[in-house]
């Protein structure tokens, strides 16, 4: 994993705690991703349908656009913001594709017009969080009910269906030869694009450098608003786009397509071990936690788990994923500060400052 | 060296595009109209079906209502899984907690990898579960829908509660017989545009046709929105526009209940007949204080009985949905399968003092 540079100025500070807290985040990770390899083993070991290619086409296809909407989310996640609007986002998008495709439109015209209109919803979010300086926490809780009222209006209550079957083959077959179903492929490919801005671009230690200390990140000459407006772009857009493999799959555009999505994807991320509060997590986890919420709810419903028993398996996951980095810094913590007393110690790297999500804004 | 590995790149990328620009182009003009023209031919059944033959042994069946924890879906799904056991099955009941368009996809999914002999589903979209329900079909799946139907190609049979026929004349035909055929009754309906309400108010208008009911008299139709408190207003406003009215008939459970609990604290109680659409739990208070003597509503414990014998019937190779073919369910008697593959459970079941405590929905 590419190292930061030694950032400059008023970041300089910042240095030996992000070095120090590498190697515990990468804990978690991997932790996840053993958590994955278990459950799956354990699957496969036990219940007899599980490890079939047509049951993890299944559930791949079922987090297909949990995933999508998840790649932009970690994005913002790591640095500091969020978008709660995505889900509505997506229910927008599916009832304009229904909308227009039932006014005549050719599905080639609708695609992109979706499109422009997820970006646009993108750039309200982002500027409302940048120019007019508000927490995206409150500017999407915002425009999640907008989206959604926008949604109602432009399809009312109806379901559109009868969808172009070469597009909807396209969202449910595998690519020939795998298990892999297409939407699955194409995530797979924006992931490994994703990993790469985040952990091997300049612009991806900005996102840390922002999620980490934002002021100090401005100082340092990173363009904050920016970069934070593209990201927002670019999370509407792949809501939007991810309304369209979500209306294509389920052959039926609705106003209430995606209701509370956004929960999952959210709680994808976290699980991954990124943090809420910005500045710290990997994309690796991020995919991981995505894919183990998806994993372990196929395998328990296979097993007749009933849903109640799956959110609270989900829940505490999601609750232990948050405690744990936590419980093992305070560890450390405690462990350091009594080699300090015994007087062997190097100097202790300051507290890493975590200043609270209302300070971050514009 | 270079300059030709750069040709081929460049190769590569003009192929790309052009593929590119051939799949738009080979695609561009797919609206609507273009889809529907090429509408897939319609599947022929090959199965055939053999009505002698037995109901197979240990058949699996799953019903997937709704929602979970639906205390009126729940009463069905228990009664089909008790009849699942009546002839030997192995049934279970598996679904989604919010009854979201498309969460029921997962679980016919699931179902279909766990080689389900039969599925039951009450659908929350009729489109949204289609594709799924057709691959379990192409792999020998029976699928019936029950309480809420699918779209038509996507299940074999649909278990219709009640035709909607039968509703509107049998409410006529009991308020008719309470008030020996003589007085003024008006309707208390939804919204002005519900289509299932206005079927059955059309049905009621015909079945009044009859010479037997020409002593009677329906005075006004009023619409309460579905709304508990405009309902309420609309029964008071009716009964003070006309002073000798003999009866109301409300097709809608929150009708009847705003009616009922009108007329219970007025001095109408007693007087006025009250009738129509509503659930036991609803309408229990009413009917013991003697409100009301009667409603009606269909049966869920038999529309899951009829449901879960109608997969065993598929599943055994009965019937394959197809019109015309009869079967037996159970205690139920025999069934025949209507147009476009719809099974009608029969006429409403009227509740009273004397049934009502069995029921708890």
């Amino acid at each position: 994993m590419a190292m930061a540079p030694e950032p400059t100025g008023p970041a300089a500070g910042e240095a030996a705690p992000i070095a120090f807290e590498w190697s515990r985040l990468l804990r978690w990770d991997v932790a996840v991703g053993i958590l994955l390899v278990a459950v799956f083993a354990t699957g496969a070991g036990s219940t007899s349908d599980f490890a079939s290619s047509s049951n993890l086409s299944f559930a791949l296809n079922d987090i297909a656009e949990v995933g999508l909407i998840a790649l932009p989310m970690t994005l913002l996640v790591v640095a500091g913001q969020i978008d709660l609007s995505v889900a509505s986002m997506l229910g927008l998008a599916s009832s304009l594709v229904g909308q227009l495709w039932d006014a005549g439109w050719t599905f080639e015209t609708i695609v992109p017009v979706v499109l422009v209109v997820g970006v646009l919803g993108g750039l309200l979010n982002g500027w409302l969080v940048t120019s007019v300086g508000l927490p995206s926490l409150a500017v999407t809780i915002g425009t999640l009910t907008l989206f959604r009222g926008l949604a109602s209006v432009v399809l009312g209550t109806e379901a559109v269906t009868q969808f172009p079957a070469t597009y909807t083959d396209w969202v449910r077959e595998d690519v020939p030869g795998t298990f892999v179903p297409y939407p699955i492929a194409l995530f797979a490919v924006v992931a490994v694009v994703t990993a790469v801005v985040l952990h091997a671009t300049g612009v991806g230690r900005s996102l840390y450098a922002i999620g980490s200390q934002e002021d100090a990140a401005f100082f340092a000459g990173i363009r904050v608003r920016r970069i934070k407006l593209v990201l927002f772009a670019v999370s509407g857009l792949f809501a939007a786009f991810a309304g369209i493999v979500y209306t294509l799959r389920y052959g039926s555009a609705r106003a209430d397509n995606g209701l509370g999505l956004e929960m999952v994807v959210i709680a994808s991320v976290l699980l991954g071990g990124v943090d809420f509060n910005g500045g710290r997590g990997t994309l690796g986890g991020a995919v991981a936690g995505l894919l183990l919420i998806g994993i372990l709810k196929n395998l328990l419903t296979l097993n007749d788990v009933t849903n109640e028993v799956q959110v609270i398996v989900t829940g505490l996951l999601l609750v232990l994923s948050v405690l744990t980095p936590r419980l093992v810094e305070s560890v450390t913590t405690r462990r350091q500060s009594r080699a300090l007393r015994a007087g062997d110690a190097p100097t202790p790297p300051p507290p890493s400052p975590r200043p609270g999500l209302s300070t971050r804004t514009g | 060296m270079t300059t030709r590995s750069t040709v081929r790149r460049r190769g590569t990328a003009a192929t790309a595009v052009a593929c590119a620009l051939l799949v738009v182009a080979g695609c561009s003009g797919t609206t609507k109209d273009s889809e529907e023209d090429n509408t897939k031919p319609e599947k022929k059944t090959e199965a055939t079906a053999n009505p002698d033959a037995p109901i197979k042994e240990g058949l699996k069946v799953a019903f997937l209502p709704k929602q979970i924890n639906n205390p009126y879906e729940t009463i069905v799904d228990k009664a089909g899984m008790a009849a699942a056991k009546e002839y030997g099955g192995d049934a279970k009941e598996v679904g989604p907690s919010d009854a979201s368009a498309s969460s029921q996809v997962s679980y016919i999914n699931t179902l279909i990898q766990q080689k389900q002999d039969a599925i039951l589903i009450a659908a929350n979209d009729p489109n949204a579960v289609c594709g799924p329900l057709q691959q379990a079909m192409d792999q020998g799946i029976a699928v019936v829908a029950y309480d809420s139907d699918t779209a038509k190609d996507c299940r074999q049979v649909f278990i219709n509660q009640a035709s909607s026929e039968e509703i509107g004349r049998s409410l006529v035909r009991n308020l008719g017989k309470q008030l020996n055929y003589k007085g003024k009754f008006a309707i208390l309906s939804a919204t002005q545009n519900a289509t299932n309400q206005n079927t059955w108010i059309d049905f009621m208008k015909k079945e009044l046709e009859d010479p037997k009911y020409k002593g009677m008299e329906l005075v006004k139709v009023a619409y309460g929105d579905d709304d508990d408190q405009k309902s309420f207003q609309q029964t008071q406003g009716l009964l003070q526009a006309y002073p000798d009215l003999k009866g109301i008939i409300s097709p809608t459970t929150v009708g009847i209940a705003a009616a009922a609990r009108y007329v219970s604290d007025s001095s109408y109680k007693g007087k006025v007949v009250i009738n129509g659409l509503g659930t036991p739990n609803q309408m229990r208070k009413y009917v013991k204080d003697g409100t009301v003597e009667q409603f009606s509503l269909w049966d869920p414990n038999d529309l899951g009985y009829l449901s879960s014998y109608t997969a065993a019937a598929l599943a055994s190779g009965q019937i394959t949905g197809a019109e015309g073919e009869t079967y037996k369910a159970g205690k139920l008697g025999e069934f025949t399968v209507g147009k476009d593959g719809e099974v009608i459970l029969g006429p409403p079941t009227i509740f009273d003092k004397s049934n009502i405590d069995k029921y708890d929905f």
